[in-house]
């Protein structure tokens, strides 16, 4: 059926106001492609965000390979560009909250990390692909859950069994009587929410911008009717507004994962008190 | 809302739940970036940083150890300078010390070529005036004689007496000439 919303672009719609037709506004429908291979309905197909997320990881190792692969001791400009990027991360989110002695380990993660995210939730204002990987769940959970085994398993080898379940559940003997409650609740916030609230914040994030910069983008085209093209306008103008916003956004969510990571990390390398 | 839509909704899936190719797709697209980041460029690149941290330090004691060396080369330079001055000043005394003797030597040698010039005239005028006092005395002898022989009237022939008589007369005026002085 050619009018499932699932296959149909805005723009490839005749539909106008004033026309008798329904604004076709974004939905759930805008996150669900059509398999470019394979089937949709069993678990062997391939479909625009795969691809996506493929050609980002390219794209990132392909900046990055150019930039280090023989890099000088004097840089070039990519060189530069990339070692700016590079040392952001490394002494402002890696060595801040980890410091340079613990972290320096965790340097090559956190770095792939940023970029990996990045590059996904920029996808989403790149013209022809316009839509951010990440506001796909599996892309942030898969992300979250390769921190999380991380942390946890780091906690176990520093503390040992015992050590680790004192750290998940924020073991305090001077709390008395509201000990046990006290760790119910951090272990149930440390191992259960924390896992979830680091993946859905960045997916929900990015879920949200793409719905917005489709609303304006569909409502531009769908306005451009009579007396409603003043309408469009503006409409257009909010989608401008919403790209530079997404921009500034993308960047801001890659850096607030890395830094919920470092700080997961950080919390397993810590001595408990 | 369109029947259609109504169906197409239904069959959504709830946006939290992953299909799982794309929990494979995700897991492998980030392993090979970290791979290749962790692996391959960013040791490259720390090899690098490294060699430049060490290249600058390299260049800041290089850099001091040549203000060092103009430094001591520039202290060197000082003493030789003003062993260089105190030398030309020694020279310079010595060679007015040595003007000075010269100066002082050939005086003195002109003092005594006068004295030796001036003493040397008044032995000449000495002798000269003996001599002329000797011719002289003869002279007077002879002119003498022959007045008085003119005057007697006759010769004397006694030359050698003659010629004592007036010595002693000559003599005899000297003395009282000397006496007279």
């Amino acid at each position: 059926m050619s009018a499932d919303p699932t296959r149909v672009l805005a723009f490839e719609t005749d539909c106008h106001i004033f026309d008798g037709c329904g604004f076709p506004s974004p939905g759930l429908h805008s996150f669900i492609f059509e398999p470019l291979w394979g089937d949709g309905d069993s678990n062997l197909y391939f479909n625009k965000t795969m691809l996506l997320a493929l050609l980002g990881s390219i794209i990132v190792i392909g900046f990055f390979w150019a930039a280090f692969r023989r890099p000088q001791v004097v840089p070039g400009k990519l060189q530069m560009i990339a070692e700016a990027g590079y040392d952001f991360i490394r002494r402002g989110v890696v060595y801040e909250t980890m410091g340079k002695r613990e972290g320096e380990k965790y340097v090559p993660f956190i770095v792939a990390l940023f970029f990996f995210v990045w590059m996904m939730n920029l996808w989403s204002i790149i013209p022809v692909a316009q839509f951010p990987v990440t506001s796909i769940v599996a892309y942030p959970m898969v992300l979250a859950l390769i921190v999380y085994i991380v942390w946890v398993s780091l906690t176990f080898k520093r503390h040992g069994f015992v050590g680790a379940l004192k750290n998940f559940t924020g073991y305090d003997k001077s709390l008395g009587a509201a000990l046990p409650v006290v760790m119910l609740i951090e272990a149930f916030s440390n191992l259960l929410v924390r896992p979830f609230t680091h993946a859905v914040r960045l997916f929900a994030n990015m879920f949200a911008g793409h719905i917005l910069l489709v609303l304006f983008t569909i409502a531009s085209w769908y306005l451009l009717n009579g007396i409603g093209i003043a309408y469009a306008a503006v409409s257009f103008l909010m989608v401008l507004v919403m790209t530079l916003f997404e921009l500034f956004i993308q960047a801001l969510q890659a850096y607030v994962f890395v830094l919920l990571a470092c700080t997961y990390i950080q919390g397993a390398l810590a001595e408990q008190h | 809302m369109s029947p259609l839509l109504n169906i197409a909704a239904e069959e959504l899936q709830n946006p939290l739940v992953p299909p799982i190719p794309e929990l494979v797709i995700g897991l492998i697209a980030f392993v090979i970036v970290f791979g290749v980041l962790a692996k391959k460029l960013l040791p490259n690149i720390n090899k690098v940083l490294e060699e430049r941290r060490e290249a600058i330090e390299g260049g800041i004691e290089k850099a001091e150890a040549a203000q060092i060396e103009a430094q001591s080369v520039l202290e060197q330079y000082k003493a030789q300078l003003a062993e260089a001055r105190h030398e030309a000043a020694r020279l310079r005394q010595e060679a007015q010390e040595q003007g000075a003797a010269l100066i002082a030597e050939m005086r003195a040698e002109g003092q005594r070529q006068r004295e030796e010039i001036i003493a040397a005239g008044h032995a000449q005028i000495e002798a000269d005036r003996k001599a002329a006092a000797a011719a002289l005395r003869q002279d007077i002898g002879r002119l003498a004689t022959e007045l008085a022989g003119k005057l007697v009237g006759e010769s004397l022939e006694d030359h050698a007496r003659q010629s004592r008589v007036i010595d002693r007369f000559l003599d005899e005026l000297e003395e009282k000439a000397e006496a007279a002085r």
